[in-house]
């Protein structure tokens, strides 16, 4: 089949991709004012020390070799040292990772189960009471702020009621499953609300269609109509916002993290962003990038399973 | 195509259908699309619905199995072998829908979903109306698709409707439409949307397919060349209504209806080049606004005082006619005014 050439050269879209943050991320930090050997360096150094890390850090060679010398450490998994936390960049930044990756999914998971149902049942009572109360209700999580829905999660089931932690990660899964509840169900009211939105709309859309209507006349019965005839078809468009959601959630739960004291990348960022610790900024971004673009990918790979008009090249 | 004509008027009555109305509600007005219409069709007869765009074919066809009525009010009476359709719940007439009763639409290009691959499609239905395990379902699919004229059947099941050209997907339709062996087939302009030449050859497999299989055909369309090759009585509707019915033969021949006879003149035949081509004069109705009288009334030249007041009712026997000043038997499609 045409859908293993598809991926590939899906794939292989992605290395200009990846070239061109580098180039972004590398000029960004140049752009920065201020030497970042002063930065490194304390306070009372001399201008020897600072000409040694200068030179330790090829700051003196041109823009160029400068920059090749940053895709070859990059490509090698060497992204400098946090200078806020002592240890390898990418040390710091794997440590952190699966907490908010596992944050991220969550919330998807809720999102998806919150939207997911709400979405058809508005769709298919369109403009009625059900479709105006659920419409409603959707507006009001989207325009509360996020951190606000966080806090009066935390003040309530966390710290009146004791059924949650107030911070943390936890070890096991099951602790995961118990510290992130509230982080990733805060996330998710917000979250939930713009897929709901974009559902509804593509239900609407796709219930009418002629192929609907010669489902009907064929004599299925409506689960099989609704679930084979009219999701499949609307969930295209759902699954590249919700790609882009993920993308979003990844390095986006920054205030979330924050408030639920979640130790994922998310807080990690603000921490770097206020100490100015440029290799971890750095790598940061560059991570985000990734993850992007593999989430990107999955999305692609995805729509091209659910519609076969996309494996054609 | 039409020179042996079974005589249908002997044959028992495979569907029924009296003061059948569908409206719709827009806004704060009611749209009347159906307007208390009533027909027969004969068991393996050919019955041509024609009419302009917007004249009620189309809603009718959809009524018949309730699918309008999901969309607006339906009432009257589609009787099918003793039973109610109009008022039948959706679960029985599930069964009776896509298995007894098949429908094909207008669209070969957005009437089959192109998410699912034709084999899926057409298994469904099997799946639905028949108690074939999965390998026989396959060889049914394969065998449909053959009777419908596909090449390479077996190779096709995989493959999804982009993957065919208009005409090969309006087969496609036709076999998932025959799946289930239907005693009638509802086909709403059925080769609209294709070339002239695919348009023969489908209208051709509709023929050769209810005569094979012994199946009733209702034929919407606008096209009444299309109506006079394929349809052993014709049905004409105008305004939501039925203004003439009867042989095809004779409706064509003497059209008794203003509005039939302007249809029949405004196909060109026999015309010398570069004359100019006859057309109705206005436009057709407003479903929403529809005249206190007889809908053509505004575009009828010999419309009496009548025709404005009270809506004619169809009457005669085997060449019914709605109008209170009929074509005379005299006069001829042609050169008459």
């Amino acid at each position: 089949m045409s859908s293993i050439s598809y991926f590939i050269s899906r794939l292989l879209q992605i290395i200009p991709t990846f070239l061109i943050v580098m180039v972004i991320i590398f000029m960004l930090v140049r752009a920065l004012p201020g030497d970042p050997a002063i930065a490194m360096a304390d306070a009372k150094a001399t201008a020897e020390q600072l000409e040694q890390i200068r030179q330790r850090l090829g700051l003196n060679e041109p823009i160029w070799v400068q920059f090749g010398l940053f895709v070859k450490n990059t490509l090698t998994g060497n992204l400098g040292d946090s200078i806020l936390l002592k240890a390898p960049v990418t040390e710091v930044i794997f440590e952190r990772l699966p907490a908010s990756g596992f944050l991220a999914l969550y919330s998807v998971l809720f999102s998806l189960l919150i939207a997911g149902p709400l979405a058809f049942v508005a769709a298919l009572n369109r403009n009625g009471w059900i479709d105006i109360t659920i419409r409603s209700a959707f507006q009001i999580g989207l325009s509360t702020p996020v951190f606000y829905i966080g806090l009066i999660l935390l003040t309530f089931l966390a710290a009146k009621m004791r059924w949650f932690p107030v911070g943390g990660y936890g070890a096991t899964f099951w602790e995961h499953m118990h510290h992130l509840l509230l982080p990733a169900l805060t996330v998710a009211l917000y979250t939930s609300a713009i897929i709901m939105r974009n559902l509804r709309s593509s239900v609407i859309e796709v219930v009418d269609a002629e192929y609907v209507q010669f489902a009907r006349a064929k004599g299925l019965p409506e689960h099989i109509i609704l679930g084979r005839h009219v999701l499949r078809n609307a969930l295209i468009s759902t699954v590249t916002l919700l790609g882009l959601s993920i993308g979003n959630l990844m390095s986006g739960t920054l205030v979330t993290e924050t408030v639920f004291a979640v130790p994922g990348v998310g807080r990690l960022m603000l921490d770097a962003i206020f100490a100015r610790d440029y290799p971890l900024i750095q790598g940061l971004t560059l991570t985000f990038a990734v993850l992007v673009s593999i989430i990107f990918l999955l999305t692609d790979m995805i729509q091209a399973m659910l519609d076969p008009r996309l494996r054609v090249s | 195509m039409t020179e042996t004509k079974t005589d249908f008027g002997t044959c028992p009555r495979l569907l029924e259908v009296s003061n059948l109305s569908t409206s719709f509600s827009a806004g704060t007005k009611q749209l009347r699309a159906v307007d208390d219409v009533s027909f027969h069709v004969n068991e393996g007869e050919v019955l041509g619905i024609v009419g302009e765009s917007g004249s009620g074919k189309s809603i009718t066809l959809r009524s018949i199995i309730g699918l309008s009525r999901r969309y607006g009010q339906v009432s009257g009476e589609v009787n099918w072998q003793g039973n109610n359709l109009v008022t039948m719940p959706e679960r029985d007439l599930r069964k009776i829908r896509g298995k007894d009763i098949a429908m094909i639409f207008q669209e070969p290009m957005s009437s089959l979903n192109p998410l699912l691959t034709v084999g899926l499609q057409i298994g469904e239905n099997l799946t639905e109306h028949t108690d074939l395990d999965k390998r026989g379902r396959k060889n049914r699919a394969i065998e449909l698709l053959e009777m419908v004229g596909i090449p390479d059947a077996v190779n096709r099941l995989n493959d999804y409707p982009h993957q065919f050209s208009g005409g090969m997907r309006q087969r496609v339709m036709i076999a998932i439409a025959l799946a289930s062996n239907p005693k009638l087939l509802l086909a709403d302009e059925p080769t609209t949307a294709l070339d002239v030449t695919i348009q023969k050859q489908i209208l051709k497999l509709i023929l050769d397919l209810s005569k094979d299989l012994g199946m009733a055909v209702i034929l919407v369309t606008h096209d009444l060349g299309v109506a006079a090759q394929t349809c052993d009585r014709l049905a004409v509707m105008y305004g939501g209504k039925l203004v003439e019915t009867g042989n095809t033969r004779e409706v064509l021949r003497a059209p008794q209806h203003r509005y039939t006879m302007g249809l029949l003149k405004s196909v060109p035949e026999n015309i010398e080049p570069r004359t100019q081509l006859y057309s109705l004069p206005g436009t057709p109705p407003s479903l929403l606004n529809l005249p206190l009288g007889c809908a053509f009334a505004p575009r009828c030249a010999h419309a009496v005082d009548e025709c404005s007041r009270a809506k004619p009712p169809l009457v005669g026997d085997a060449h019914q006619v709605a109008c209170f000043n009929p074509v005379n038997q005299g006069q001829t499609p042609i050169g008459a005014a």
